[in-house]
């Protein structure tokens, strides 16, 4: 029963404080969505056991074991050539995927959130599927079809072109990974945003790209840079359909995760983590923006509100 | 500038939300898109503006065919029902957009969007607001600053889309009564789109009555309301009762009343109904004419300075609604329960299959 | 030119231009190496399909991924719904940090996670050597695989169920306190059931992403033959023996089976939105 609740039936909060002199209104009393302190207690102790036991101490053991010999040692092992070289590969291909599939992401979602056509649950579904296919398979398909035994193998090499176990077929992979973030990002935002606000840009006699620069994009801005540092971050990270088409020319063909492997496999642990913890830097700088974001819609909503 | 649309039809999948449509809106006058939710009025003005296009047919303003023209060269001020104001811009430079996206040849200079955004801003009484963002101004606010941003395009024609919709019921009817004043000041061709009748029959010069994709009526407010041109018209504009009546050489026989029916002269002997408003009906407490209908009174309601009454009588399938001032309700002692005897005053009568046709 | 841009009905610019970028990019990226990828698994006699789909080592492959895909998939569904109710019900210090936490698994590459799961639950390390005391060993068992496939599914079943149970009305559950319920009862007749679409869906992608997994899994594994090899890491070892046709069979497989899942996942989203919608 709520204080003015109990006013209006009459139970005055002074004759509860009666019936319970020393600790204020009903202190047995509890919410009808509430459960016993108890059983609270053990069901937020359990389900922090497993997140510390599945979240905590991985994050922890990769800062861990990075460190453990000191920041000469790490600072050592990322800058080693090998390190340095799959670092510019990753890069290299991380400045040609992300802005490849941001143009993607912002195509899609406007035609998707701003028009009415037909077959657009498919073209939805078909954006997502890339992020249900195994990695395994995304760099199988490129190999058989590029692969020097390949469908198109003996084509490019008489051209003398090489795309599985160099870069580009490192890029196409990634491409293909990472194709449905920023769209999946932009599409449920747009399409919740609607088209007034553009309607009303061309009311008052703005062109479509002044509509779309000084109207929409400030809109989406958020959750395109949220977009963008996911498609960033998983891009990088990318590894299954990497190890299927990159060959591991170490210093060539190597990105920062197979390199990882190399590092771990030849049992250099220290080096594999140091590594490690850059691409692990990187994933909690895209959580935490991830939470800004957040933050800010919310605040966004709450002032919708009032 | 005057707006003219000449058999205009719109449809969506299979719904046809404008059926053949043809209207003129005359130059300077503030005209009401009146209808029920589905009748095609917000289509039609986003036909005008041209946020629509049309499956056939042609909008011309001041005689110039603008059909083919974009929204964004088409020169309308459109006033949203949600405003859509630009969120993450100040007031000011939600006002100043439409002057500042002009290309650079004919865009005015820094100061000249900045005196007129502000004398916009005046008009609007609302120039202190001019730093904050639509989030801190209330919905009346917002409401008048979708308005100035529109006016700032010097726009030929004012589309308002439910402009009061989103309001609460205090707000919108001191905002209507600004809307009326600030049109006599501005005079520029204006339409609005309302499903509430009072709101048009206030505000506007001109109401056209729409349902389904079609204009019933067009007329001004006071013909419309006096004289309307059809049962849904009738039934769309305010409360009215339904008599059974016979029609007989232009007059309507409801009982032993007869009340004239002029455009009927030459049937003879049919069966129609008449309908009646609630305050068009008297009541009596004791049977004063031979011609009165008898009644028992289901309910009394005193709503504030009018009592409602709600009969039952032989000559009408539903409830008979009718109104009367308390002092007279008191000087009658009427009482629930009890008998009493009504007569209508005015009617207008209308054959069963007439639902559509224009009477 | 820019006064009659009206054209085919459409007010808004762009439409030609945004949907035929779109459909390029996808055509090229995705639709037709994936079209041609099935195209040759065609030119496959079906001798060779049958016989490399079914291989001893390929089938045990199967049962290992398929089950413990099920089984990761099952403890995220109870963990990740109490892990939502915590995080959606009870106030507790650095939740909000708890919460960011959540999408760690989708954000930290695969390999990363995998050598730190290793690491972890080897026999000398932070909790293998506690675990060892017990005789449980995870690290080169199926034990393994099953503690990588949960870590990365994490985060589906907390971040479908959590905006259900947000947006879940207290008017039920005091509606139902009023009628006598006690908090359990209430539990099983009105809150779960009214979780249930979102439940299953965070499942199924769970399941999904779990299937598909290599690098989380593989150093865990060990990759013992028959024992603790994913079928993933199967396709991978037939393609670097340049065995194209043996891998793109296993890889059809593989693609149908995320197809299918994919198909399930619509419908319970379907379901969803029409329950709630």
């Amino acid at each position: 029963m709520s204080d003015k609740l109990a006013k209006r039936v009459g139970l005055s909060s002074v004759t509860v404080a009666q019936a319970h002199p020393r600790q204020g209104p009903a202190p047995l009393w509890r919410r009808a969505t509430e459960e016993p302190a108890w059983v609270r207690v053990a069901l937020i102790g359990t389900a922090l056991t497993f997140l510390a036991l599945f979240l905590m101490l991985p994050l922890a053991v990769v800062l861990y074991s990075a460190f453990e010999r000191g920041l000469g040692v790490w600072y050592s092992a990322i800058t080693e050539p090998d390190a340095l070289a799959a670092i510019r590969l990753t890069l290299l291909v991380v400045a040609i995927v992300v802005p490849l599939n941001t143009l993607f992401g912002i195509a899609a979602a406007w035609a998707i959130a701003k028009f009415e056509f037909r077959g657009k649950p498919i073209l939805i579904s078909l954006i997502d599927m890339p992020f249900a296919i195994s990695p395994v398979v995304v760099g199988l398909i490129f190999v058989i079809l590029f692969g020097s035994q390949g469908w198109l193998g003996p084509w490019l090499s008489a051209y003398d072109l090489r795309i599985i176990f160099a870069v580009p077929g490192i890029v196409i992979v990634i491409a293909f990974g990472t194709l449905p973030f920023i769209a999946r990002e932009l599409i449920p935002l747009m399409q919740q945003q609607g088209k007034e606000e553009e309607e009303a840009s061309l009311t008052l006699g703005a062109s479509g790209w002044k509509t779309f620069w000084h109207v929409t994009l400030p809109n989406i801005k958020w959750g395109l840079i949220y977009g963008i540092i996911l498609c960033n971050a998983r891009a990088m990270g990318e590894f299954g359909a990497v190890a299927v088409v990159s060959g591991r020319i170490r210093g060539e063909t190597n990105t920062m995760p197979l390199h990882i492997e190399v590092l771990y496999n030849e049992y250099m642990f220290t080096a594999a983590f140091a590594v490690s913890s850059l691409l692990t830097g990187l994933a909690l700088v895209t959580i935490a923006i991830k939470s800004v974001v957040e933050w800010q819609e919310e605040r966004r909503q709450k002032l919708a509100e009032a | 500038m005057s707006i003219e649309i000449d058999h205009v039809n719109k449809h969506f999948r299979d719904f046809i939300a404008v059926d053949n449509v043809s209207l003129t809106f005359r130059e300077g006058e503030l005209t009401a898109l009146l209808g029920p939710s589905g009748s095609g009025k917000t289509t039609l003005l986003r036909i005008i503006a041209g946020l629509e296009q049309p499956d056939t047919g042609r909008i011309r303003f001041h005689g110039e065919d603008t059909t083919e023209l974009h929204v964004s060269q088409r020169g309308v001020g459109f006033v949203f029902q949600h405003y859509a104001l630009f969120k993450h811009m100040t007031v000011f430079q939600n006002v100043a957009y439409g002057l500042t996206v002009r290309p650079r040849r004919t865009r005015p200079g820094k100061a000249e969007i900045r005196d007129k955004v502000m004398r916009l801003l005046e008009l609007v009484q609302l120039d202190w607001t001019a730093h904050r963002y639509p989030h801190q101004l209330s919905g009346g606010q917002r409401q008048r600053i979708a308005l100035a941003r529109a006016l700032a395009v010097e726009p030929k024609v004012l589309l308002l889309d439910e402009p009061f919709g989103a309001l609460d019921a205090k707000v919108r009817a001191e905002l209507r009564r600004w809307l009326r004043r600030l049109h006599d000041e501005i005079h520029v061709t204006s339409v609005f789109v309302t499903h509430d009748q009072e709101e048009a029959l206030e505000v506007s010069d001109r109401v056209v009555v729409m349902n389904k994709g079609k204009v019933e009526q067009d007329g001004s407010p006071e013909e419309v309301y006096d004289n309307p041109a059809n049962p849904f018209v009738y039934q769309f504009l305010g409360n009215v009762n339904r008599f059974r009546a016979g029609i007989h050489a232009g007059e309507a026989r409801i009982g032993d009343i007869r009340l004239p029916a002029p455009e009927f002269h030459d049937r003879r002997n049919e069966s129609g109904l008449a309908y009646v408003r609630p305050h068009e009906i008297e009541v009596y407490a004791e049977a004063v004419a031979s011609d009165t209908l008898p009644a028992r009174i289901e309910l009394i309601s005193v709503v504030g300075p009018t009592v409602r009454l709600e009969l039952r009588t032989d000559a009408a399938d539903d409830l008979v609604h009718a109104e009367l001032p308390k002092h007279r309700f008191h000087a009658l002692g009427l009482t629930q329960g009890n008998d009493a005897w009504i007569r209508p005053v005015q009617s207008r009568v209308f054959l069963p299959d007439s639902q559509v046709s224009n009477g | 030119m820019a006064g009659v841009a009206a054209s085919r009905g459409r007010v808004i610019p762009g439409f030609g231009l945004t949907m035929g970028f779109t459909l390029l990019y996808l055509g090229l990226v995705f639709l037709v190496p994936v079209g041609a990828f099935l195209l040759y698994t065609t030119t496959l006699s079906w001798e060779t399909f049958w016989n490399a789909v079914t291989h001893r080592q390929v089938i045990a492959s199967y049962k290992l991924s398929f089950g413990s895909s099920l089984i990761a998939a099952t403890i995220n569904l109870v963990f990740g719904a109490l892990v939502a109710w915590v995080l959606v019900r009870y106030r507790f210090p650095g939740k909000k940090l708890v919460d960011a936490l959540v999408d760690l698994p989708f954000a930290l590459p695969t390999a990363v996670a995998g050598i730190a799961l290793v690491t972890l639950y080897a026999s000398t390390g932070w909790v293998g050597q506690y675990l060892d005391v017990f005789g449980i060993r995870v690290a080169y068992t199926q034990l393994g695989v099953i503690v990588a496939l949960t870590y990365i599914g994490l985060p589906f079943v907390v971040r479908t169920v959590q905006p259900v149970l947000e947006d879940l009305d207290a008017e039920w559950e005091e509606a139902s306190a009023s009628l006598g319920a006690g908090r359990l009862t209430t539990l099983r007749r009105v809150i779960l059931p009214a979780l249930l679409p979102a439940l299953l869906t965070g499942y199924a992608l769970a399941f999904a992403r779990a299937l598909g997994e290599y690098g989380s899994v593989v150093f865990i594994s060990g990759n013992l033959p028959f024992r603790t090899e994913i079928t993933p890491l199967l396709i991978v070892a037939r393609a670097e023996q340049y065995d194209y046709q043996g891998a793109a069979a296993i890889g059809t497989v593989m693609l149908v089976a995320a197809f299918l899942m994919l198909l399930v996942i619509n419908g319970l989203q379907w379901w969803t939105s029409r329950r709630y919608g």
